[in-house]
């Protein structure tokens, strides 16, 4: 187990490095940065002006070596358009986006595997197509629809719920819902099709043989073996989360990362942008390797590898 | 001698599409304390299926029925799913044909062999453990101890299987059904699996109830032989019976299959059953061996075939009366 968390963590760190040469490259691969910060009326001499002050003419390595350097520490730069420090800016926006993805992923979570097992305990049921009924609405569903659906009912017809901001816990129940409820159909889905795999299993056939409770076969012997590929799935879709739901976050207006990300991208702002994506793509990092974890726990066949 | 099992007219019947599959047609045995019962027959004969439903484990489409079935005295067909599993386990246990997969990946051998244990009996976790090491000691696992922590694809598929046969005998069960237990596994292996298993019945004086295609097995290990057929039983007795003198023109064919070192000359055909196994599904007339017998007459396709006794106590499902049934069988030992 010790050598495999290695190896993830090698692998993990690989990965970031990669990561952070692509979102450092994506300032020069939008054209000249320089030109962009001085406007479009600028003339040449206030362009090369700018190009000495921000460092733009200096090699390309030894500005990735610097920015690095600094980003470790924490330090970004500061943001163009906001005049702040990009990391104040950026913390400052987390905690909603944090608060968003966790009880959606709670949400989906919780919605999504009870409902898989059920399906999958009552293949072709009545309660399996009401799920499968669900999973499809789900899907289907373009998100910001659903989300200004809910707000004219909750909102504004029956008038119970905030319909935007994200002062208090009730501001997070629509957005909760509707980003959730877009998560729920691959979880239900594949927990379901784990459940109905593993349950014509032998082991189960010798957990049965061996007299013990129903709930001991499904829970204890069925569900940890049929989860083992909803955890990647729901790690990835978590990274989804986190990474700011542009959508959701623009019509509850929540100012989260993703609101956060939309501006800067329209206002050229490259300094939190790169930060952004450094960091979203950390996120994601960060929840392979825990998912990775995960999986190793859950099966001990894949400790060895 | 004390009875364990006793099964009369068990029935297996399955709803298809097409009708309905009798895969086990009123068949009636019987288990003694520290007694093991062959059931032989080829692939589809309905063993597997008699196994499962003496378990309570059929397919929740299959339907049972029995006119007798009883566990130590307790009648079984009566029994709701909760006091089934209750029994099952506990007084029963199964080894089942594929020791690759009959354990959970997921958890240690340790747990797996523990958690009957723990839901049966009033023990401890540390009771249960030491009652899985003295088991694993029993079924010839060196280092027992160690073993507990490991999972399920760190053994061999040998050591897997000496671990499900420690696992049937946690509770200390009255009867022990083993559906091919060695089919799975290296000839060598076998061997080794069936002489244990052999002997942990003999020490324990348990009834065993042993599944199997294989003759050879059944000569090592049986006491008696029930040969099953289509469904049926069509010959039961004594292993030395069965063996001396098939009744059944079944089981003569059977027998002479088996090549014997030294009597069957080296380049000799090796015997056949020529035809096919009649399907199941629907009702069946007759004798369901009748159109691969070579003794059979018109009667056959047409009489239903009761089970008759021969001197001695063996029984067989034949038209043929014992004299011509034994001047068959000698005819067959000496082709």
């Amino acid at each position: 187990m010790l050598v495999y968390t290695g190896k993830r963590l090698v692998l993990a760190l690989l990965v970031a490095f990669t990561i952070s040469v692509l979102s450092f490259s994506l300032l020069f691969l939008a054209g000249d940065p320089a030109a962009a910060i001085a406007g479009e009326t600028a003339t040449d001499q206030e362009i090369e002006r700018i190009r000495t002050m921000f460092g733009f003419d200096r090699p390309i390595w030894l500005q990735y070596l610097e920015w690095v350097g600094r980003a470790i520490q924490g330090d970004f730069g500061r943001s163009y358009y906001f005049g702040m420090p990009v990391t104040e800016l950026i913390l400052s926006r987390i905690p909603v986006t944090l608060t968003l993805a966790g009880s959606a992923m709670a949400f989906a979570l919780i919605l999504g595997i009870p409902m898989g097992v059920i399906a999958a305990l009552y293949p072709n049921s009545i309660i399996d197509r009401v799920a499968l009924t669900i999973a499809v609405c789900g899907q289907a569903l373009p998100s910001f629809w659903f989300a200004l659906m809910l707000i004219v009912l909750f909102g504004f017809m029956i008038p119970i719920l905030p319909p935007s901001g994200s002062e208090s816990w009730q501001h997070f129940i629509m957005p909760t819902v509707v980003l959730g409820y877009y998560a729920t159909p691959s979880l239900m889905r594949l927990t379901r099709t784990g459940m109905l795999e593993v349950l014509s299993a032998d082991y189960i056939r010798t957990a049965r043989a061996k007299g013990l409770f129903p709930r001991t076969v499904l829970f204890k012997h069925a569900l940890r073996n049929a989860v083992i590929p909803v955890v990647s799935v729901a790690a990835v879709e978590f990274g989804f989360m986190l990474g700011g739901s542009i959508v959701i976050e623009t019509v509850f207006a929540l100012h989260g990362t993703g609101y956060l990300a939309w501006e800067s991208i329209r206002r050229a702002d490259f300094p939190t942008v790169q930060a952004l994506i450094l960091v979203f793509s950390l996120f994601y990092v960060v929840l392979t390797f825990v998912s990775d974890l995960l999986n190793a726990w859950l099966d001990p066949r894949i400790r060895v590898a | 001698m004390s009875r364990i099992l006793e099964v009369e007219n068990l029935r297996v019947d399955i709803p298809l599409e097409s009708g309905t599959l009798h895969a086990v047609r009123d068949i009636s045995f019987h288990v003694d304390k520290g007694e093991t019962l062959c059931i032989v027959g080829e692939s589809g004969c309905g063993k597997s299926l008699t196994s499962l439903a003496l378990m309570g484990l059929l397919p929740t489409k299959a339907i049972r029925t029995a006119n007798r079935l009883t566990l130590g005295g307790r009648d079984l067909g009566t029994l709701n799913e909760t006091q089934m599993a209750d029994i099952r386990g506990s007084r029963m246990a199964m080894i089942f044909q594929e020791p690759m997969t009959s354990l959970n990946p997921a958890y240690t051998i340790g747990n797996q062999l523990a958690e009957a244990m723990l839901r049966h009996r009033k023990v401890n976790p540390n009771e249960a453990r030491e009652r899985a090491i003295y088991l694993l000691e029993k079924v010839g696992i060196t280092a027992a101890a160690s073993r507990l922590g490991q999972y399920p694809h760190q053994l061999s598929g040998g050591l897997r299987q000496r671990v499900m046969i420690a696992m049937a005998l946690m509770c200390g069960p009255d009867l022990i059904l083993a559906d091919e237990p060695t089919t799975a596994l290296d000839v060598t292996i076998q061997a080794q699996i069936l002489h244990l298993l052999a002997n942990l019945q003999k020490e324990f004086e348990m009834g065993l109830v042993l599944i199997t295609h294989d003759l050879g097995i059944v000569a090592r290990v049986a006491h008696r032989v029930a040969v099953m057929y289509a469904g049926q039983i069509v010959e039961e007795g004594t292993v030395e019976d069965i063996f001396r003198r098939p009744m059944h023109p079944y089981t003569q064919g059977l027998l002479r299959c088996i090549p014997i070192p030294g009597k069957t000359a080296r380049g000799a055909h090796l015997g056949s059953i020529p035809g096919m196994v009649p399907s199941l599904i629907g009702d069946l007339k007759g004798c369901a061996f009748a159109n691969r017998c070579p003794h059979a007459f018109s009667d056959c396709n047409t009489t239903d075939v009761a089970l008759r006794e021969a001197s001695g106590g063996q029984r067989y499902r034949c038209l043929l009366s014992q004299e011509a049934a034994e001047q068959n069988a000698r005819e067959a030992a000496t082709a």
